[in-house]
């Protein structure tokens, strides 16, 4: 019972985690469709840059306002320089190209932070609760964890859907020359999206950091992970992102502890092609005929 | 294009015609003018120069901490040949970084033994990594002392790799000591093993079960490079271990305290020596908010062993000449137990290059090693096993308890062997010796 | 029209001879110039022959058919475990060549059964399935230790080297053969085989038949082509090929385990294909040696900056990810293409 508890609740906060980073594939992909698997070192990157703050004396908060602004820079500085060239073309020189900034952003950040592990403090307690005998394993930070993501998500759902901001992206992406006809200014929008999504992914690697340690390397992984859990939900849909990261969040946190660590990885690919290959619209999807 | 490609094969095809006419002027039968191997048993060797090296990992996730090792054995190095070296001979020490990835270990070895042209190689770290090459260098003839594991792997079979040698106690020692100290002080401890998915895990626990079989109530394995061992933790607290004995690396000491209160779990913890540095993993655990882990010793009142006496030993004779190396020569940053390790096998190096004599060679050290006299003085804490016959390291250690950084001894030193050799109280005062007054080994050549 | 077909198969034949007569000359510079160089060099040789087969097979698969695979990694991974499988004794069951055979005959086989489910996908889907798969192969690795070794891997014992190879090799250069020679030899042999058999198969109907796939899928599809058969069989031959070069990988690194495949190996394969040009065997050739020099090149210039020993291993990575990026937006054709461009722009004004 202990352990099917603690390993379902280091699933959940695992899986809130995978969500936010599935969210900001998401965010991308309606905007631009590109699936941006630069995304993991980018938020490595502004996480080394509030370690760098905090490092600093100055407080966990300003860390985090300010990791999260360097996210909304740097994503819409990608957008500008390095992705628009190649939107809307060849589907495989986009992958490239976030593949290639990958590997250049990891190399910086070894090249400036080092690449030894540092610890990254957290804001919250790091102690599990304890109710009468039963341990839970969900830390202050963890709830803090939870919290951020389904606020970031009911605020991305209010900007999509409630602001005229929120229905001149979602225009800009659904069809852009219609949109640019209207008026809307389509490379505004476009950038404006890889920017929230960069933030949104800074925001999950603040969150997997908060409490561990980190290392130029520390996101990879992630990067699979959130993946899946995007394509679980649709790729399409930021709903759809939230529910399939925390059910691969749960799925993954009992295969780890009742089968074995290793094979995690295995596990997610074994989930993604069923997916893919099952119901390639993702689980939400109403018909499977979407070609993926 | 096309006529491109046929002007190219046209030129070529002369090209290969001529080349193949030339190359077969040398055919001849190969016994005839086949060189013999022999003459270079003096590699690396100049009248006023020893070129070793190594490899370690400077980047990835075993550098910190192991990144140190080597800082610590080039500043001994420098203080010996400050002084003018070893009959004379610089010793240069080359580092290459294989960032504890066995397909970069083997190469960059290529490079140590091939293009650097080292005598010998001296402290290579990691068992994985090291297991790849340890043919290769056997089977070049290179002298591969010392390595930095503590594998039972490079000392067993003297037949097989003649030019290994150990240099820490082995992992299996270690678990026996650790076992029997646990059955003779702990006999209702329900045991818990986390342990390192390795020869690391392997070996000890082997040692372990020899004693407390009985008392292992769960064993989970981690996979390095896996940070996430909340799961591994979590089995251990369902099974209702209240002593874990914990054969892991240091960041894995962090996670595993991290991951432990994060659940609630409050063990006893027994650290094996490996990944029990009280300052390293102070310096992991030590941002961690509401002092939920105190940084000053998240790490008081764990059980660990030692073969070594460590940084916060500030008054043993050893410490003071490390201290006393590492300010006249050391690079930046404070001197640590990594450091010490490096210099205490830097220390062992020189007294075998001096036992070599005068005209070292490959073969000549390894001889010398093979003759090591155990009363040699020397940092360890236990004497070597060195002889033809075994190649294993330090013959034990003793059990402490973590109190402020520096360890309280518990037990006193107990060397053993690998097998069902027995534990005795080691009565060789090695643990008492103290280095020359130069600080530079005193050893006669041998033979 | 019955003339067409004959005329097809005479210049296929031509291009056989060509390619032949090219690979035989290879053949030649591989031998004088591993008989010239350092031991050393020799190893590097083999790994740029190792990363030009797998980089081969790959640009093959994204350059003519458009599909793109970031987990070869993986596949070199299945051939070095076979290779290293047969090879934990001094006597093995197979010699060299036919460890080789069946290392690639293995990878084939779980190729296909890849490629079957990668020719659904496309795109940044089939780019993420096989991200994923390079990250989920090594674990296999780990969790059945007894068999595979675990995290330490499996040691490669080298069979003693034949002594008709020694003999020729001797005959013609006067030089005894070393072991680290010997491997390069293998890996350059398998080399040349391997991009001999690539190249015939571009130019040959089934290499029209990828183009056409990548070209426009809809317009294939009517012109009669089998869509996912074309897609499975160019996914199944550059399996084989990384799984030779996991094979060859073994050989010369004498040890396999999981850190040696880890999502790193599948991206520098990437790089070298981007680097090269998408599509060109000798652009992969170009990238492999690239990857194989440049990093000592790298580590050289920051420890002349200054640079830490660490951050000057970064310089290497940062310098390939920068120009890949380059290349993508810039130069797409990459290396190769861009000099064939400009070769054919200067010779229409001239």
């Amino acid at each position: 019972m202990q352990q099917f508890l603690t390993t379902a609740l280091t699933g959940l906060t695992l899986g809130m985690v995978y969500a936010a980073f599935a969210l900001a594939l998401v965010l991308i992909w309606r905007s631009t469709r590109i699936v941006n698997f630069a995304q993991a070192p980018m938020a490595m990157i502004t996480t080394y840059v509030a370690l760098v703050v905090i490092d600093a004396g100055y407080s966990y908060w300003i860390g985090f306002a300010v990791a999260l602004v360097a996210g909304l820079v740097l994503g819409a500085v990608v957008e500008r320089v390095v992705v628009r060239p190649v939107e809307g073309k060849s589907e495989i020189n986009a992958v490239i190209l976030t593949l290639g900034l990958f590997i250049v952003i990891h190399a910086l950040a070894a090249v400036i932070f080092g690449s030894r592990y540092r610890s990254f403090p957290a804001p919250f307690g790091l102690r599990g609760f304890q109710v009468g005998d039963l341990n839970l394993a969900i830390t202050g930070f963890g709830i803090f964890t939870i919290v951020a993501v389904l606020v970031v998500m009911a605020l991305l759902v209010a900007l999509f859907r409630l602001t005229d901001l929120g229905l001149m992206m979602r225009a800009s992406a659904f069809n852009a020359e219609v949109a640019r006809l209207l008026g809307v200014k389509v490379g505004r929008m476009l950038t404006l999206g890889w920017a929230l999504a960069a933030l949104v992914g800074s925001l999950a690697g603040l969150l997997i950091a908060g409490g561990s340690l980190v290392h130029p390397s520390y996101m990879d992984s992630v990067v699979v992970y959130g993946f899946v859990a995007a394509v679980l939900g649709g790729l399409d849909s930021p709903a759809g992102a939230v529910v399939g990261g925390l059910l691969l969040g749960v799925s993954l946190s009992f295969v780890s502890g009742y089968v074995g660590s290793e094979l995690v990885a295995l596990a997610a690919l074994v989930i993604l092609m069923l997916v893919l290959l099952l119901r390639p619209g993702g689980l939400f999807s109403h018909a499977a005929e979407r070609r993926v | 294009m096309r006529r491109w490609t046929r002007k190219l094969t046209l030129v070529t095809g002369v090209v290969t015609a001529g080349a193949l006419v030339a190359a077969c002027g040398a055919g001849s039968s190969r016994e005839a003018s086949g060189g013999e191997a022999g003459g270079a048993s003096d590699v690396g060797i100049t009248e006023d120069t020893v070129t070793i090296g190594a490899h370690f990992p400077l980047t990835g996730v075993a550098a910190p901490g192991y990144s140190e090792i080597p800082t610590g054995m080039k500043a001994y190095f420098d203080y010996v040949n400050a002084q003018g070296g070893v009959d004379g001979r610089k010793i240069e020490f080359v580092v290459r970084d294989d960032g504890y990835n066995p397909t970069n270990t083997s190469q960059v070895t290529n490079e140590l033994v091939l293009k650097d042209e080292i005598f010998a190689m001296v402290g290579g770290l990691g068992t994985p990594t090291h297991a790849g090459v340890v043919d290769f260098l056997n089977s070049e003839k290179v002298p591969d002392l010392f390595v930095s594991s503590g594998s039972i792997q490079w000392g067993d079979e003297p037949d097989v790799k003649p030019y290994t040698f150990g240099w820490q106690p082995d992992y299996e020692s270690e678990g026996k000591i650790i076992g029997q100290y646990v059955a003779e002080n702990m006999p209702d401890a329900k045991v818990g093993l986390f342990l390192q998915d390795d020869d690391l895990g392997r070996d000890s626990e082997k040692g372990v079960r020899q004693f407390i079989d009985d008392q292992i109530v769960a064993v989970e394995r981690y996979t390095s490079g896996n940070t996430d061992v909340a799961p591994q933790i979590a089995g251990l607290q369902a099974k209702g271990a209240d002593l874990v004995l914990s054969f892991n690396t240091p960041s894995y000491t962090a996670l595993s305290q991290l991951v432990a209160m994060k659940l609630n779990y409050q063990p006893q913890w027994f650290y094996a020596n490996i990944g029990s540095d009280p300052t390293l993993v102070g310096s992991l655990l030590s941002k961690f908010s509401e002092g939920a882990v105190d940084g000053a010793s998240p790490l008081d009142g764990v059980l660990t062993t030692e073969y070594i006496a460590g940084v916060d030993s500030t008054e043993d004779p050893w410490v003071k000449l490390w201290q006393k190396v590492w300010d006249e020569h050391g690079e930046n940053g404070e001197l640590t137990n990594y450091r010490i390790y490096g210099m205490a096998k830097a220390y062992a190096f020189v007294q075998a290059l001096m036992a070599a004599g005068p005209d070292p060679t490959r073969d000549g050290i390894v001889e010398a090693v093979e003759q090591w006299d155990p009363a040699t003085p020397g940092p360890e804490l236990a004497p070597f096993r060195f002889t033809a016959d075994s190649h294993m390291g330090i013959a034990g250690m003793q059990v402490v308890e973590l109190k402020g950084g520096a360890g309280e001894p518990l037990t006193p030193v107990l060397t053993t062997d690998i097998g069902d050799a027995p534990i005795e109280e080691d009565t060789s005062g090695q643990a008492d010796d103290a280095p020359p007054a130069s600080g530079i080994p005193e050893v006669e050549p041998v033979g | 029209m019955p003339a067409l077909p004959a005329r097809l198969s005479r210049v296929s034949e031509s291009t056989l001879l060509r390619h032949l007569v090219l690979a035989l000359a290879g053949m030649v510079v591989i031998v004088l110039v591993l008989e010239s160089t350092s031991a050393f060099r020799n190893g590097q040789l083999t790994a740029m022959a190792y990363l030009g087969i797998a980089a081969g097979g790959l640009t093959v698969l994204t350059g003519l058919n458009g599909q793109l695979s970031l987990g070869h990694g993986a596949f070199m991974a299945i051939g070095a475990y076979t290779t290293a499988l047969f090879l934990q004794d001094t006597e093995p069951a197979l010699p060299v060549v036919g460890v080789l055979v069946v290392a690639t005959l293995v990878t084939l086989l779980v190729g296909a059964v890849v490629g079957v489910a990668a020719a659904r996908l496309h795109g940044p889907y089939l780019a993420g399935a096989t991200l994923a798969l390079a990250v989920a192969v090594p674990g296999i690795a780990v969790y059945f230790t007894d068999t595979l070794g675990g995290e330490q891997g499996l040691n490669v014992l080298l069979p003693e080297i034949p002594d008709w190879f020694a003999d020729a090799v001797f005959f013609l250069t006067a030089n005894d053969m070393t072991t680290t020679r010997y491997v390069a030899y293998i890996g350059w042999i398998a080399l040349v085989l391997t991009f001999v058999l690539l190249a015939n198969l571009s130019r040959s109907r089934v290499g029209r038949t990828w183009r056409a796939v990548r070209d426009d899928e809809v317009a294939a599809e009517i012109a009669g082509i089998n869509l996912a058969r074309a897609r499975v069989l160019a996914f199944v031959v550059s399996t084989a090929c990384a799984g030779l070069a996991g094979g060859v990988m073994a050989l010369a690194v004498r040890i396999t385990a999981p850190s040696g495949f880890m999502l790193t190996l599948s991206l520098t394969l990437l790089t070298a294909v981007v680097l090269g040009g998408l599509g060109s065997l000798l652009g992969a050739l170009i990238g492999a040696a690239l990857l194989t020099f440049l990093p000592q090149v790298a580590t050289g210039f920051g420890a002349d900056l200054g640079l830490s020993d660490v951050q000057s291993a970064e310089l290497a990575p940062l310098a390939y990810g920068l120009v890949m990026m380059l290349v993508i937006l810039l130069a797409p054709a990459g290396i190769v293409g861009s000099v064939r461009g400009w070769w054919a722009r200067r010779g229409t004004s001239a």
